[in-house]
């Protein structure tokens, strides 16, 4: 009875065995993290994707501005140039600095198309790639998760870095004392009494400010990668039957529907990661 | 959820990429872009321009046009006035020419009746001679009597 119910269990995965095994990382050790946190682990998909969708994204706008033209640009040029157009407008708007901007700048255009390539991953099959790596590796339950911003170390590895932008813009543009002047006199005042309550108020506002900006794109992401992983199951309760075949269409109806409706959450989360980046950033030039 | 060491790797790749957009992305597309929006701006300058000098140049050509209209009117009326003025001295001309040649045939009729007269004096004389000769032959010799004929001849 055991033997016969690990057999069915290794065939077909119930559906709390295939959303977990889809939710696991490929990652160094081999197999799944134990601990919460463990920084002697390393998510190798995660990496991977990131890397290939930021080599790809940048390898295409380096080929255009390599043969960029200030006459007639063709479609790529044009549509780079729409992308490039609306950052650096809304980067005008909040970073008032020309001088910060040239930095500024590439950095949130390097955020929105990465983030929107990473994001964009889901819009493949959802077990396209998992398939393939398990066929090339030969282990059936080889993990392998494809969307990087799905992973809450992609997303809060982005945020930590606009968060020591933001660090770096502080102290350049206000000076290491008139920063850690405005850590103890913002935001209520400058009052000894005041300082312990100000510092912490700014400590709490950057811990906040970096956590919800990447917990953000991390959960819609894996929000939508689990939807996605809800569908599939419909599909894959596909049996011969009336309940069976509503299933199967039910699965086409709602894929099609969410995936129509995650082209919108792929390009606005990119766009909201990109102007919250621009928001902090701009809030680092301000002084109190 | 797990939080692992890949955060710190996603890190370090958001700075490369973001480095690497900043060196070889960005400057030259927005250097095409700023040099577009300036060849538009130049270019409309020019169209405002060359509006500008258009409406100028019709300006110029009709004030042209009308100042050829007045000087071929004018040149018409005076060739006009000239070519009466011509007409009016040719009349003239003829005129005085026409005078001086009725005034030539004048004189010269007259003259040759002055002549014809002096003939027919001869004539005259040289008859009255003759016939009065063919009288006095009969009475007297023609020698003896011509002084009085020649005085005779005189007052004829």
């Amino acid at each position: 009875m055991s033997t016969a119910g690990h057999e069915a269990a290794a065939n077909a995965p119930t559906a709390g065995e295939y959303i977990v095994h889809h939710l696991t990382h490929w990652n160094s050790t081999g197999h799944a993290q134990k601990d919460v946190i463990d920084f002697s682990v390393i998510n190798v998909d995660t990496m991977i994707f990131s890397v290939l969708m930021g080599v790809i994204g940048l390898f295409v706008m380096w080929r255009v501005a390599k043969s960029v033209t200030s006459g007639v640009p063709g479609r790529m040029q044009a549509a780079i140039e729409i992308v490039l157009e609306m950052v650096n407008d809304q980067a005008k708007g909040i970073v008032h600095s020309a001088e910060s901007r040239k930095f500024v700048g590439p950095l949130a255009l390097t955020v929105f198309i990465w983030i929107f390539l990473m994001n964009s991953m889901d819009f493949l099959p959802l077990d396209l790639l998992p398939t393939i790596w398990q066929a090339i590796t030969g282990d059936h339950h080889a993990y392998l998760r494809v969307v990087p911003t799905a992973d809450l170390n992609g997303t809060l590895g982005m945020s930590i870095g606009v968060l020591l932008v933001c660090i770096y813009y502080n102290v350049k543009i206000k000076g290491f004392g008139g920063w850690v002047h405005e850590l103890f006199t913002a935001p209520f005042g400058s009052h000894p009494l005041l300082y312990p309550v100000n510092f912490a108020m700014q400590m709490i506002e950057f811990l906040a400010k970096t956590v919800s900006h990447g917990m953000r794109l991390f959960g819609n992401m894996y929000a939508g990668e689990l939807v996605f992983m809800l569908i599939a199951l419909m599909g894959a309760a596909w049996t011969a039957s009336a309940t069976g075949v509503s299933l199967f269409i039910g699965h086409i109806l709602a894929g099609s529907i969410w995936a129509i409706f995650h082209i919108l959450i792929v390009a606005l989360q990119a766009f909201i990661f990109m102007m919250l980046t621009l928001v902090y950033i701009g809030q680092a030039h301000e002084a109190h | 959820m797990n939080l692992n060491a890949t955060l710190f790797a996603q890190l370090v790749v958001f700075f490369i990429l973001a480095w690497f957009t900043m060196q070889f992305v960005w400057p030259p597309i927005v250097k095409a872009l700023d040099e577009r929006a300036k060849k538009i701006a130049d270019g409309l300058a020019a169209a405002e321009r060359g509006k500008h000098d258009l409406e100028l140049a019709t300006k110029r050509s009709t004030e042209a046009l009308r100042e050829g209209k007045e000087k071929a009117a004018e040149l018409i009326a005076n060739a006009e006035k000239r070519g009466a003025q011509l007409i009016e001295e040719a009349k003239l001309t003829a005129k005085v020419e026409a005078d001086r040649i009725v005034a030539g045939a004048k004189a010269e009729i007259e003259q040759e009746a002055v002549r014809a007269k002096e003939a027919l004096r001869e004539q005259v004389a040289t008859l009255v001679v003759s016939g009065a000769e063919k009288i006095l032959r009969r009475e007297i010799n023609a020698q003896a009597h011509a002084d009085i004929l020649a005085t005779i001849k005189q007052d004829l």
